[in-house]
């Protein structure tokens, strides 16, 4: 099991650095100039070349690379062109409002995915498992954009149940777990949640329809185990398969949605991550993607090891 | 007993009947915006900036007077009182400043504070330098050579040259300070979370990205412009719908530019729509390289005569002026044009004729556009609608999309400019509140790129000496006699297609009470009150 978890960590090192190589070049290679969203229009050749001399757009790219790399392995990420805060604290700030909304999509479409899909596969060709099939393939093709909008004129505009958009009534500084709070949470991670409910839906039902083929479940009966017992031997089997599903779901909750987050106006990773981009703030643009790069990298790696926790066929391969 | 209980219920009662009534509730502000704009003194985010957290938290020497609907806004005094020239050397400017005035933090305005403010902008190596503020700052005022205190309450500003249109530029620069930067150990991230400057709102909460809280200063200077509410809240809602539900559901109680569109439900579900005109202008700047087909003034005039702009204003569900000029009609520039921007597409057809052209044999050009961005309203249909009228009489426009950022490199770059794609016009909107942005920039010969931002390559020896007057005619009233000359020729030539423009649309509940919306990309908060 070390050597497995050994492997699995030094892994991480060379995918970081291709990670954050190609994030650094990805921005630099795209059109625009840094400069256009806080310089005015009409500023002037001059102004445009002294502000570019002071952020150091000036250098050569292998030189602006080293010294953010170098930096960023400080753990300082630079510094906003658009805001001029420190990237860092804009990163981990806005990783804290995704998770948020993330976490909770990650339970109810974890629950609710895991419930349809068991549903489904194992009352296969029923009319639930026509209904719940249907949810599922709903659920991963409606568009999020518009299911956002329907959800927010249903329940915020014509119902006024729940608010429409932002991270709670004093900004996330004062977050509580209260309410008022809460309710800021609801709309955002149901409409989030809508994604990997479908594929661990259909996910589940195609591992419950194939153990359930599985000559073990016969045996299982046949050694007079009652249902219940049999459907833990299926639960303990689909496990693994689903909790990576889910772990890589989770891994694009966290980058957060750029629509989800612009249509409910929650100031997370997907909030920033658009925000970067429209005012082409290089620095953290970068720093935004390599965080959430490593989040990613490193939840693939904690979905490893916990697969090869529940099962050693994944610790021998 | 009941007697003291009787007693301390009167005496309360008195106490709460002597308290001056103050209490006029929370304004929440839905704005276009995704960041709160910077708030240590220059704001970036552009006019939305220097509307929320300029006019708001600071002032400048000479303001913007926001008081009237009914006329175009001029400058008033703002922090100094007066300003004048040099009798023998117009590059001398004296400015005198207001006694008394006391920043939030309550130290003193006075003269050094302005030249440490200038400084803050201009001078690279000054301790209080901040390249955040310069980068929105420096450009404002390239006309700024030099400057000293002359006495505390004295300022001096020496032009490059002499430019008659300083007033315009100073009135871009917001005050931050001093004592409240040191106090702060010298930094402006300090200074951004507990900013302080002269004007008749303080910061008093402040969450990036999210929120925004400001409270009136009781202290304010002008005591016509103490803010009469408890509170303005300020939240970036950067989508249209969004912004649009959270007015609706009752999160906000007003919201920036809702889209065309959503107007008619919001007048009907009971919202204010206010609207009015500003010194905005949605146009295609026309290049005039060689080989461009804009050179030839007859199909320039074809082409301002064959857009159907009242059409055009159906389409945009009524919000939109459809221009008549390069400044919106009334404006005190506007001048007594001959040539009048009507919809006559037989007029435009006869023009083109004996131009050589017609719509079986139409000119054909190429013309640059984005399909979204600052101030472009809704561009892609409006582009094709004037596309349409544009073919009907003989002008065929392909156009080439390109994002908004890149159009703006385009256009700093120039026609002649590879990157201009051999494009001869761009459609592109301007801020229009001041001579130099409003038409000295985009035609003076010496301001073609990379000098400046004239991205037509126009050179008119007769323009240009027209704007050296305005530089150089210090009086107010002579000066708006060369502006409104300069604005005639504009039109006459048809120096550029001139389509419309943008009225600012903003949706209020029905409880804000008092705004008055001034035609001026700045607005004043203080006369709200909000209704029970």
């Amino acid at each position: 099991m070390l050597s497995y978890l050994a492997k699995r960590i030094l892994y991480v090192l060379p995918v970081a650095l291709g990670v954050s190589v190609f994030c650094f070049l990805l921005v630099h290679i795209a059109p625009g100039d840094p400069l256009t969203s806080i310089l005015p229009p009409d500023a002037s050749q001059a102004t445009q070349d002294e502000m570019r001399r002071i952020y150091g757009f000036d250098r050569p790219l292998p030189v602006q690379f080293g010294l953010w790399l170098w930096k960023a392995l400080q753990g300082d990420l630079g510094t906003s062109i658009a805001t001029g805060r420190p990237v860092a604290a804009e990163v981990w700030r806005a990783v804290g409002n995704t998770l948020l909304i993330a976490g909770l999509a990650t339970v109810i479409g974890f629950l609710f995915g895991c419930f349809f899909g068991f549903v489904a596969g194992y009352f296969r060709g029923s009319v639930l498992d026509k209904f719940a099939s249907m949810l599922a393939v709903l659920g991963v093709s409606v568009p999020h954009y518009w299911l956002g909008m329907v959800m927010v004129i249903v329940f915020s505009v014509q119902l006024g149940w729940l608010p429409p958009g932002g991270a709670g009534p004093g900004g996330s500084a004062a977050w509580k777990w209260d309410w008022e709070h809460v309710s800021y949470m609801i709309l955002p991670a149901i409409t989030m949640s809508v994604i990997p409910m479908g594929i661990i839906a259909r996910t589940v039902r195609a591992l419950v329809a194939d153990i359930l083929n599985q000559e073990f479940v016969p045996a299982l009966r046949a050694k007079g185990l009652m249902d219940f017992g049999v459907f833990r031997h299926v639960v303990k089997n689909a496990a693994p398969t689903a909790l990576a599903v889910m772990g890589l779901q989770l891994g694009y909750l966290l980058g957060g949605s750029i629509l989800i987050e612009t249509v409910f106006s929650w100031p997370g990773t997907g909030f920033l991550l658009g925000n970067a981009i429209f005012q082409r703030d290089l620095p953290l643009l970068q720093g935004t993607i390599l965080v959430l790069a490593m989040f990613f990298v490193g939840l693939n790696v904690l979905v490893d090891i916990i697969q090869g926790l529940l099962d050693p066929r994944v610790r021998r391969r | 007993m009941i007697r003291l209980a009787v007693a301390l219920s009167l005496a309360a009662g008195v106490t709460l009947a002597a308290q001056p009534v103050v209490a006029q509730g929370t304004l929440r502000i839905g704005m276009t915006a995704s960041d709160i704009p910077l708030t240590t003194g220059q704001t970036d985010q552009g006019g939305e900036g220097m509307r929320f957290m300029g006019y708001t938290v600071y002032d400048g020497l000479i303001n913007w007077d926001l008081s009237k609907a009914d006329k175009a806004s001029d400058l008033v005094p703002g922090l100094a009182t007066s300003w004048t020239t040099d009798a023998t050397d117009k590059t001398k400017w004296t400015f005198v400043l207001r006694e008394g005035v006391k920043f939030h933090d309550g130290s003193e305005f006075t003269a050094d504070a302005v030249v440490w403010n200038l400084d803050k902008l201009l001078k690279n190596d000054a301790p209080q330098f901040d390249q955040r503020q310069a980068a929105q700052g420096r450009s404002r005022i390239p006309a700024v050579g030099s400057y000293k205190v002359i006495d505390k309450y004295k300022v001096e500003i020496v032009t490059k040259t002499p430019d008659a249109t300083l007033p315009y530029q100073i009135a871009w620069i917001m005050m931050s300070s001093p004592a409240q930067w040191e106090k702060l150990g010298k930094s402006w991230d300090a200074f951004a979370k507990t900013p302080s400057g002269t004007g008749p709102w303080q910061l008093t909460a402040f969450q990036p990205r999210e929120r925004a809280e400001l409270s009136p200063y009781p202290g304010y200077w002008d005591k016509a412009r103490v803010p009469k509410l408890d509170k303005l809240v300020l939240l970036p809602l950067p989508e249209a719908n969004a912004r649009a539900a959270a007015l609706r559901s009752g999160q906000v109680d007003w919201i920036e530019a809702p889209s065309p569109d959503m107007v008619p439900s919001l007048k009907t579900a009971g919202f204010q729509i206010i609207t009015n005109a500003y010194p905005h202008n949605w146009t295609w700047h026309l290049s005039r390289t060689e080989g461009s087909p804009w050179n030839d003034v007859r199909i320039r005039k074809a082409a301002n005569l064959a857009v159907d702009r009242e059409g055009l204003k159906e389409l945009l569900s009524g919000l939109m002026i459809p221009a008549q000029g390069f400044y919106p009609p009334g404006h005190q520039w506007f001048g007594n044009p001959s040539f009048k921007l009507k919809y006559d597409p037989e007029a435009a057809k006869k023009l083109l004729a004996e131009a050589g052209f017609s719509p079986a044999k139409p000119v054909t050009t190429k013309i640059l556009i984005a399909p979204s961005g600052s101030g472009q309203m809704q561009p892609l249909p409006m582009n094709e609608f004037v596309q349409q009228n544009l073919a009907e009489v003989g002008i065929k426009i392909d156009f080439e999309v390109v994002e908004w950022n890149t159009l703006i490199n385009i256009w700093r770059a120039g026609a002649n400019h590879e990157s201009s794609r051999k494009a001869t016009g761009m459609n592109y909107t301007y801020f229009i509140q001041d001579p130099f942005t409003g038409l000295i920039r985009h035609l003076q010969c010496n301001l073609q790129p990379p000098a400046g931002t004239n991205w037509g390559m126009y050179c008119d020896p007769e323009m240009d000496k027209l704007f050296e007057q305005v530089r150089n005619t210090f009086d107010s009233a002579a000066q708006t006699k060369v502006l409104q000359t300069i604005h005639e020729k504009y039109v006459d030539e048809a120096l550029f297609l001139m389509v419309t423009h943008d009225v600012n649309p903003r949706a209020l509940s029905p409880k804000v009470k008092g705004f008055v919306q001034a035609q001026n990309w700045f607005q004043d908060f203080s006369p709200i009150t909000m209704a029970k």
